[in-house]
């Protein structure tokens, strides 16, 4: 029998700014699919204020060899300015937004909110049944406090996906 | 007061300005205006092709033997569909091309409309960039940003799709240079340091071989020059791969012959036991590799290639020099200072040894003309001719790789990368029009050459004195030979039947056609086909189950390779099959 194998991965923050195009993201997303490579996450806004330029901001994971394929693989594209690995660069500051909605009553939503207080998450919306929460911060921080909800009335997550930046007075 | 034009006026504009000499095109509904600014345009010619996949190896052939830029003309939807493997092509070979394609008016865009498809997104993956023009205004710029991009850096496709109504529309033309964006600006020269290292590296090198790309042809004919100049001092020897034939001449004592899977024994040894490789332009595809784990294991591995994402890709290399071929050898030889380098004795007689093995012998046959034979007698009859040379794909490809012979870039047009049945009629059209007089042959199968076979007619209509030698033994020869060697001969579906009598079918189109049957007729019928002025098909009979040879099967080390006469039997197992 002949099977697939897999290789060692490790996952990398990517950050690009490219020219804000019609077709750029579906170019660069186009890539990693043609290509074979993964998207954790993928966000994409512009940042300058004529609307001119875009900075996105990519979570993969890959074998070495592969990630450094990727960047290459960015790079060649005409309308991508430059990429920068934060993972390789770093060390870098990472965060996430997500919206958490929690459904309950009784003891379950007086947990939900006590620990919601533990991980600086903040009620956005609320019912007498259901609590909506923004929490910011680590994917993983993200992950615990998504994970503990799942006991107390989860119903629904949305995610950001990670934007990143380099520590200190450099810029990227 | 700058005048205003219509899209349709400042495309063809921008192409005099780019000095385009031939648009390879067929018209449609969605290019109608271009193709009424066209009318009556003397200062450049349109070609006529039966269909787009035509246009786009007849603009690959001319930019390839050329070194210009191929420009292509097609309608939306089926136009620019037909187009994509030309495209394809030419992005895998690194081959600059514009392609400009209609599309429906851009209130219609994504309604479905007739002949509408999404060519900038079906084109993304399979061209180095694209662009869809929404207002005339950017027309221009985006034109001379196209022409910029397809030419420099890695040369390769640019597609430029431009709705009807911006090509009606109108827009001031600027009459100067339009001003360029300049965010495309790919680096040329090599980093001192690295430049520093490969000389070291190579002075010091006991058994170093160069492995040459078709970098070393786009590059310009300077780097093949500088090539020649850096081996003189080197002497190390060289191979090449299927795309670099003719940067180094085929006659030169220290010329391999091509590598990978049906490359000579001398070519791949060497690779397999240098200590040494300095690969220019070229970018370890698998066909070039065999087994990954198993190539090249104890040489130190040189790079230079202008595109960064070649590097490292499949083999992981110790010294990567990014920029372009003839930059790199000119810093490496302006380096080089008088240095010596080694004593290559013993090396060489390695080489000979390895010649010894004489990989690219075949059988006699007394019933038939082996194949081999036909090539070589074609060349030897030929060569005073210096003729341009294109094939199609499969085993007359790599039987013309091995056994016709090149002294110099830009004679050599075939599909390497994509592998393209259909490439080589096409192909061979374009470069008889970029290259007038010169004696231009198209070495086909029989199978390939129907794939675009409708293209006899552009010959015939533009009077090109194009030649087309096809090696006939009834059979997909390639894919005959993988089922011998690997599904225990179970030849399924790849048997020529019902082919045309190509004689006829060259008269029908008003060539000339041209049969042969056995040795004995070989030499006359190629001499007939030499002498003749104008359109020729040779239909040459050869022997119908001769393998190519040498071969490194599938999912094997250069090492193992098959000669001539080895036999195989038994099947392949599945992780051979599923590896190459």
């Amino acid at each position: 029998m002949t099977k697939i194998e897999q290789e060692a991965t490790e996952r990398h923050v990517l950050m690009l700014t490219v020219d804000n195009e019609a077709g750029i993201l579906a170019k660069i997303a186009g890539l990693f699919t043609a290509r074979g490579y993964n998207i954790d996450s993928l966000t994409v806004s512009e940042i300058t204020g004529d609307h001119q330029v875009s900075r996105i901001t990519i979570v993969t994971h890959g074998p070495p060899a592969v990630i450094d394929q990727i960047r290459a693989q960015l790079e060649r594209l005409i309308p991508v300015h430059k990429v920068v690995d934060l993972t390789e660069q770093g060390p870098y500051v990472e965060r996430e937004l997500a919206l958490i909605k929690v459904v309950g009553k009784g003891e379950a939503r007086v947990e939900a909110l006590r620990l919601a207080e533990v991980f600086r998450a903040r009620p956005v919306d609320t019912t007498t049944e259901s609590f909506v929460f923004e929490l910011t911060g680590t994917p993983e921080k993200i992950d615990s406090f998504v994970a503990l909800m799942g006991d107390l009335g989860l119903v629904e997550t949305a995610r950001t996906g990670v934007v990143g930046m380099i520590r200190g007075k450099a810029s990227t | 007061m700058t005048e205003e034009r219509s899209g349709a006026q400042i495309l063809v504009e921008s192409l005099v300005r780019q000095d385009v000499e031939f648009v390879f095109g067929y018209p449609g509904g969605a290019v109608l205006p271009i193709y009424d600014a066209l009318f009556g345009e003397e200062r450049l010619r349109h070609i006529l092709v039966r269909h787009e996949a035509g246009a786009a190896h007849a603009a690959e052939g001319y930019a390839r033997s050329t070194g210009k830029p191929g420009v292509v003309l097609v309608t939306s939807g089926p136009g620019a569909t037909n187009a994509v493997t030309g495209i394809a092509d030419a992005f895998l070979d690194s081959i600059p091309l514009v392609v400009i394609t209609g599309q429906v008016g851009t209130p219609l865009i994504g309604s479905d409309a007739f002949q509408e498809a999404d060519t900038v997104g079906i084109t993304r993956h399979c061209c180095k960039h694209n662009y869809l023009v929404k207002d005339p205004a950017n027309l221009a710029a985006v034109i001379d940003e196209a022409f910029q991009i397809a030419t420099t850096g890695r040369p390769g496709p640019v597609v430029i799709d431009i709705p009807k109504d911006v090509q009606i529309a109108t827009a001031i033309f600027p009459e100067g240079p339009v001003q360029r964006r300049n965010r495309y600006s790919p680096q040329m020269a090599g980093g001192e340091a690295e430049i520093a290292q490969a000389i070291e590296l190579i002075a010091k090198a006991k058994a170093p071989v160069f492995y040459t790309g078709g970098g070393v042809i786009n590059s310009g004919p300077r780097a093949t020059d500088l090539l020649r100049e850096l081996q003189a001092i080197t002497k190390a020897p060289v191979t090449s791969t299927l795309m670099g034939l003719g940067a180094f001449p085929a006659d030169h004592e220290d010329w391999l012959g091509m590598l990978g899977m049906h490359g000579t024994y001398e070519a791949n040894w060497a690779m397999n036991q240098a200590d040494l490789i300095i690969c220019v332009g070229a970018r370890f595809d698998d066909r070039v590799t065999g087994r990954l784990d198993a190539f090249a294991p104890n040489s130190t591995k040189i790079h230079i290639d202008i595109d960064r994402a070649s590097v490292n890709k499949t083999v992981q290399v110790d010294l990567p020099i990014i920029g372009d071929c003839a930059t790199v050898l000119q810093q490496i030889l302006d380096g080089w200072k008088g240095r010596k380098a080694q004593d290559l004795t013993a090396w060489k007689a390695r080489v000979t040894e390895w010649r010894a093995k004489k990989s690219l012998s075949y059988a006699e046959n007394p019933a038939a003309i082996p194949p081999q034979r036909a090539i070589e007698r074609l060349f030897e009859l030929t060569r005073a001719h210096d003729p341009i040379i294109s094939t199609e794909v499969g085993q007359h490809q790599m039987w013309a790789a091995q056994h016709f012979h090149f002294f110099g870039p830009n004679k050599w047009l075939t599909s390497g990368g994509l592998g393209t049945m259909g490439y080589g009629l096409p192909a061979i059209i374009g470069a008889q029009l970029g290259n007038p007089g010169k004696l231009c042959i198209d070495i086909a199968g029989e199978a390939s050459i129907q794939m675009n076979i409708q293209e006899l007619g552009t010959a015939t209509q533009y009077r090109l004195p194009v030649k087309i030698f096809i090696l006939n033994n009834e059979w997909m020869g390639m894919v005959r030979q993988w089922q011998e060697l690997t599904y225990e001969s179970r030849y399924s579906n790849s048997y020529s039947d019902s082919l045309p009598d190509f004689v006829k079918l060259a008269q029908a189109y008003g060539w000339k056609g041209i049969s042969i049957e056995n040795e004995g007729q070989l030499d006359a019928g190629i001499q007939e086909m030499i002498a003749y002025d104008g359109p020729v098909i040779v239909d040459c009979r050869v022997a119908k189950d001769a393998n190519c040879f040498p071969m490194i099967p599938s999912g094997a080390a250069h090492t193992d390779m098959l000669l001539p006469g080895d036999v195989v039997t038994g099947t392949m197992d599945d992780s051979a099959k599923a590896l190459v």
